[in-house]
């Protein structure tokens, strides 16, 4: 079985993260830059069905030079070797161009069985990427799958999101997103960083990926951002040390603010 | 005018509020023209109350395949739709269905996608916030029919009783190799409360509350107080309260009209998923917490004796009338 899983690189939630002023896009520079962590899960669970159905696992990546760093980690937790398309034409690409461009590279691996994604990536959350790229593949999509089985052919999802659960069922070759639900990720062994370093990682750019490209290729941005304001952050309000009556103080000031 | 399409949500007999919703964002950008994507017979169902809410045109897009197969029948439809109407723009809520429903579109249509607008003015400029509230931008399609996905509960809903011409679409059959098969499901776990993402009031505990028995007293104050129940990220990773409940940057985003937080610090991946709530309560024993610093009513106490007290308040008033 061929398994490819596209991973992200994103800024680290735990910090500040901000927009550049000239361009309105992320700033990578001022970001510490981690593998995007629903995005481990899904390397997690290509992993998993590696281990038990004997399948080769391609990581592809979009992203600057420095997303080397996030393949090289899935690499180094076992997949077996990495497509990076580095192209600086793709800085501030949107949802559909990026999942253009995913789409393309996932096309130059032969007989794909399951493409693997995170549910949605900490930075944009649109959740849209991983469906558009079934879409333009042509693969059914089970996405934001809490639960996934790969059998004979079929895939099984347990979806799950805000508005319910539903059970999906599809043959191969399909598409599945997973939530942060769905499994514990291991850490990369010191060996498994090791091997890693021995494995083929293919950097391709557009014109590998659009070899007769019209500008539809290499469109980045069917939108643009006409202003980005940082919102001013809360300022602090009323504050109390409890004496044994606060919760009674509370509620009249919720009243007050007509919230009850 | 030009129109403008809405996909509608609805669970077969009903149409959700968020299609009221987006009909009110649509009538900025022109005539509101609802498509129902379902099987045969619900758009005659749904017809009436679209109407009600202002949709000039009822598209629909029925067969039986729409309820059984994932996303593809309503990109499908919506496809079709705008082949027919050449509208100025396709609103779609901003749900996890929505939200990839629009993004196939926008991708079939080679056309720009705004995802969780949360405001839209009459050329189509729209207005999202991003990195969990930290940013406000204003952002424009420059590129074919502009498809944008609205927050759910960003737009009043607005009675603009009429009547809506009919229209059929032919939906094309699913083909089982391009589409996932639904093959059961069900509604969301929240059991008799309401939906976090939609609850008016959120309830979140965090580690402060102690342990899975502490969070019965995140879950009487929210349950006096009409509300969802949420955990922070680090009372979920110690087991107090399950996954589906995490508020922050990897659960849930949260904007109610009022926010408790029950022993949270207030790290920031908590805050960039609840800092757009209109009025935050915080109660936590730690004078240092971030997060009495962003609070409007800060408490610094413990919850196990004040978050009580307010339950008992809550429903003494309640009882009283």
């Amino acid at each position: 079985m061929n398994i490819v899983v596209l991973v992200k690189q994103v800024p680290d939630t735990g910090a500040e993260r901000t927009l550049s002023a000239g361009d309105h896009t992320l700033d990578r520079e001022g970001a510490d830059l981690v593998l995007d962590e629903i995005n481990e899960r899904a390397a997690e669970e290509a992993l998993r069905l590696k281990e038990s159905s004997d399948a080769e696992v391609t990581v592809v990546s979009m992203g600057p030079d420095s997303a080397l760093d996030a393949i090289r980690k899935v690499l180094a937790m076992g997949a077996d070797r990495a497509i990076h398309i580095c192209d600086d034409r793709l800085h501030g690409a949107d949802v559909v161009t990026t999942a253009k461009v995913l789409a393309a590279a996932v096309r130059t691996v032969e007989d794909v069985d399951l493409v693997l994604a995170g549910d949605a990536t900490t930075d944009g959350q649109a959740s849209a990427v991983p469906a558009i790229v079934a879409d333009l593949l042509g693969l059914p999509q089970l996405t934001h799958a809490r639960e996934l089985d790969v059998d004979g052919g079929r895939v099984r999802a347990e979806r799950e999101t805000d508005s319910g659960w539903a059970t999906l069922e599809a043959s191969l070759p399909a598409l599945a997103s997973v939530t942060e639900k769905i499994n514990e990720p291991r850490y990369p062994s010191f060996k498994g960083i090791m091997a890693a370093k021995k494995k083929s990682v293919e950097t391709v750019d557009l014109d590998d990926l659009f070899p007769d490209a019209d500008d539809a290729g290499v469109r980045v941005t069917r939108t643009r951002v006409m202003e980005a304001v940082p919102r001013p952050a809360r300022a602090a309000g009323i504050r109390v040390t409890d004496d044994g009556s606060a919760g009674r103080q509370l509620i009249e000031h919720l009243i007050a603010l007509k919230l009850l | 005018m030009p129109d403008v399409l809405v996909l509608v949500d609805h669970d077969g007999e009903r149409v959700h509020k968020s299609t009221y919703e987006l009909l009110s964002a649509a009538r900025r950008l022109g005539n509101p023209a609802a498509v129902v994507v379902g099987t045969p017979g619900t758009a005659a169902r749904l017809a009436e109350s679209l109407a009600r809410y202002g949709a000039t045109t009822v598209h629909a897009a029925e067969s039986t395949d729409a309820a059984e197969f994932l996303a593809t029948p309503a990109v499908d439809a919506l496809q079709l739709a705008v082949r027919e109407a050449s509208p100025a723009a396709v609103l779609v809520s901003a749900t996890a269905d929505g939200n990839e429903v629009a993004g196939r579109l926008a991708a079939r249509l080679d056309a720009g996608l705004l995802i969780d607008a949360v405001d839209l003015d009459s050329s189509g400029v729209a207005t999202q916030i991003v990195f969990g509230g930290s940013y406000t931008v204003r952002s424009q399609v420059t590129q074919g029919v502009p498809v944008i996905t609205v927050r759910p509960g960003a737009f009043e809903t607005e009675e603009r009783p009429g009547q809506a011409v009919q229209r059929t679409l032919a939906l094309p059959t699913a083909d089982p190799a391009a589409s996932a098969r639904i093959t059961a499901r069900g509604a969301a776990l929240t059991g008799d409360r309401p939906g976090l993402t939609e609850a008016s009031v959120v309830v979140s505990g965090g580690r402060g509350v102690g342990g899975a028995v502490g969070f019965k007293v995140v879950e009487e104050l929210a349950d006096a107080l009409g509300g969802a129940v949420g955990a922070s990220r680090a009372a979920v990773d110690a087991g107090y309260y399950p996954h589906h409940f995490q508020v922050g940057q990897t659960g849930k985003s949260v904007s109610p009209q009022l926010y408790v937080a029950l022993g949270i610090s207030g790290a920031i991946q908590h805050l960039a998923g609840m800092q757009t709530s209109k009025t935050i309560v915080a109660v936590n024993k730690d004078p240092e917490a971030p997060i009495l610093g962003l609070a409007d009513y800060a408490v610094v106490g413990d919850l196990f004796a004040v978050a009580p007290q307010l339950t008992q308040e809550v429903a003494a008033r309640r009882a009283a009338g």
